[in-house]
């Protein structure tokens, strides 16, 4: 399961797209050794609607490699990350074998797993499979989900809850509207809330995680790997946000 | 027969359909399925609906029959002439009915994607007609292909965008309308193209194109006395083949053919035939059948039929197809321009390129339906678009471009 430490400080997930680069998976140290308490690793698809340009281009760079989710596994799987890892992906790499693919995730050392076109409507089939993989299934809400159903989301997500911080892709502006959303999910459950979307700045992690548990930065991250930033570079700049978050985050409510 | 109640509350056809975007677009769905239900109950909203289908778009179309190009298949073809709409397409009403709903719901601005055009057209047209804003999304590379096309939207008053991510086709614009979708859903209606897409956008189309069937059916019954033994339509998304078959769905009796674009050849692995050529996934909101590699990546879908070039189709047919009440066959390019030419010299009728597969369609089983029958077969055939937008491609194919000679003033005359 994809237990979030309680650490007190505000958690940091950072994101990166799976086999972006031949290195890729020594940015994924670079997050460890800079403060993640977990990462997201987007397994690349061709049709990624709920991603901005960035994230877009990032899928594509991967998928011109060659990758595939299961070198992708087969990679994440050799290294010893020490920190909770999450799978990021669209359904139509999930859904003919849910429960294979749940195991492989599994045996890769990924016990989390987040799918942005499956809404909880949908998602029976794919939580049962990953149940009883001890994967967490990890539910999306967004800001113009209505109160009860925001209930029944945070009621059926399991590891945390996903906040999307504001209507638009990955990489947009992010939207204070987001921290309402925060706030009305962490009264309805006990996992803890993460605020993803749109997170690019020092002042917008601080934002959100004041409202929220943690923050997942994806985009701001990924444009500097595109832009040919290296790992320690990329280590660096998670380091600032690590720092920027603790420094806020030392007075903020639990 | 309980197709005709599909889908069920939550859009599912059996397996197929259903709703898999992101939960920032659940609430506009659930609205928009809560307007559209209204919308079919309110006389008001129906009587607009039929009086723009009416007065402004030529509907009901004609059932011709096409006398000399039965001779030729040797079956007697009745033509649904869906070409002869506003717009060249069956797609008008489509995007009439949808648009009166974006209307009804307050919202001011429409959003379409488009492949060859056709589409776009249809949505700047119905989106000029009733003062909405109107933004269209195509493939930078359709955007080339069929530059007369954003000529039109562009006069009709519509902006353009050419998308330059993915394959730069079809299934990217179609991203590109969800992400805009995503971003804009308070004040913009989603103009979804086919009868596909997340629920209620495939039962909703079907509905609004639905009228073809119905009038196909009634026009037989007062031409014929009887219905057709057959009902042939081309699939891409699947939207006019649904349209003119749903109302014969509990007509027994009446075999449907759907004529899905086969490129090359579906053994070639170059065609756009989801059904005979692909396998089940999760695509633009739907689960349907789809053209995709082992591990989930969707493949670039070939076809010289710009509309049909598109690698799912709408999951009723899916459906349809699983129940065995619908047959799905592929026809490929040499056959759709050959059945295009046949139309245009026996009948005086340039057809679009799309509708030829259909024709195409209806030359293959006509044999075979007459063997079973033991007596020339009655087809229907959908006849869902005029050719004017294919010429320069059909042209090309036919290598009658480069036949114009030059004329040197004095030397010809």
């Amino acid at each position: 399961m994809t237990t979030l430490p309680r650490t007190g400080r505000p958690l940091l997930a950072p994101y990166i797209t799976g086999g972006i680069r031949p290195d890729w998976t020594e940015y994924l140290h670079e997050y460890v050794r800079n403060g993640a308490d977990a990462i997201e690793i987007g397994l690349p698809f061709s049709d990624p609607i709920l991603d901005g340009p960035t994230i877009q281009e990032a899928s594509d760079t991967a998928l011109r490699r060659g990758v595939t989710v299961r070198s992708i596994l087969d990679e994440v799987a050799a290294i010893d990350a020490g920190v909770p890892l999450i799978a990021m992906t669209y359904y139509n790499l999930v859904h003919r074998d849910a429960a294979a693919f749940c195991r492989d995730l599994a045996a890769a050392g990924i016990h989390g797993l987040i799918v942005p076109d499956l809404p909880v409507d949908e998602s029976a089939p794919l939580a049962a499979a990953a149940a009883s993989a001890e994967v967490d299934l990890t539910l999306l809400v967004a800001p113009t989900t209505p109160a009860a159903r925001l209930a029944e989301i945070a009621a059926a997500s399991r590891g945390f809850v996903y906040a999307v911080s504001t209507m638009g892709t990955t990489g947009s502006s992010f939207a204070a509207s987001g921290g309402r959303l925060a706030t009305e999910v962490r009264e309805l459950t006990a996992l803890p809330v993460l605020l993803a979307f749109g997170i690019a700045t020092h002042a917008d992690a601080v934002t959100a995680a004041r409202s929220a548990d943690g923050v997942v930065i994806g985009a701001a991250l990924m444009r500097r790997i595109l832009d040919g930033c290296s790992p320690a570079e990329l280590g660096a700049v998670l380091a600032g946000f690590r720092k920027a978050l603790d420094e806020d985050g030392s007075d903020c409510v639990p | 027969m309980s197709a005709p109640t599909l889908p069920d509350l939550a859009g599912h056809f059996g397996r197929y359909g259903g709703r898999f975007v992101p939960e920032a677009l659940i609430k506009a769905l659930d609205e928009l399925d809560a307007a559209y239900r209204s919308a079919k109950q309110d006389p008001e909203f129906q009587a607009q609906f039929q009086d723009l289908l009416l007065n402004y778009a030529g509907v009901p179309s004609l059932l011709y029959r096409a006398t000399r190009l039965s001779e030729a298949l040797g079956a007697e073809i009745l033509l649904k002439r869906e070409d002869l709409n506003h717009t060249g397409a069956h797609k008008v009403r489509n995007v009439l009915g949808q648009a009166l709903l974006a209307k009804r719901m307050g919202k001011p601005r429409v959003i379409a994607e488009t492949g060859a055009g056709q589409h776009g057209v249809a949505s700047a047209t119905a989106a000029a007609l009733l003062d909405l804003e109107c933004v269209v999304y195509m493939g930078e590379t359709d955007t080339q292909r069929q530059a007369l096309n954003v000529a039109r939207m562009r006069m009709l008053g519509a902006t353009v965008v050419p998308v330059t991510n993915g394959s730069r086709t079809l299934k990217d614009a179609l991203n590109e309308a969800l992400r805009d979708w995503v971003s804009t859903v308070e004040t913009t209606h989603y103009l979804l193209g086919t009868a596909a897409g997340p629920h209620p956008f495939p039962e909703l189309v079907r509905d609004f194109v639905g009228g073809i069937g119905v009038e196909a059916r009634a026009q037989c019954l007062e031409q014929l006395g009887r219905l057709p033994d057959a009902v042939a339509a081309c699939v891409g998304g699947g939207s006019n083949a649904i349209g003119i078959f749903h109302a014969f769905v509990p007509d027994e009796g009446v075999r449907l053919y759907g004529f899905e674009a086969g490129g090359d050849g579906v053994e070639t692995g170059r065609h756009a035939a989801s059904i005979t050529g692909g396998s089940v996934g999760v695509l633009h909101g739907n689960r349907t059948y789809l053209l995709q590699d082992d591990d989930g990546q969707t493949i670039e879908s070939h076809s010289i039929s710009a509309g049909l070039d598109y690698p799912g189709v709408g999951p009723e047919h899916a459906w349809l197809h699983d129940t065995g009440r619908a047959v799905y066959e592929p026809v490929t390019d040499a056959e759709a321009m050959a059945a295009f030419q046949l139309l245009c010299r026996t009948e005086g009728i340039i057809p679009a390129i799309e509708s030829s597969h259909a024709l195409a369609g209806a030359a293959k089983i006509a044999p075979r339906l007459r063997e079973e029958l033991g007596r020339t077969p009655t087809i229907v055939i959908n006849l869902s678009g005029r050719g004017d937008k294919d010429v320069h491609t059909a042209g090309a194919y036919f290598g009658i471009l480069d036949q114009v000679e030059t004329v040197v003033p004095g030397e010809n005359t």
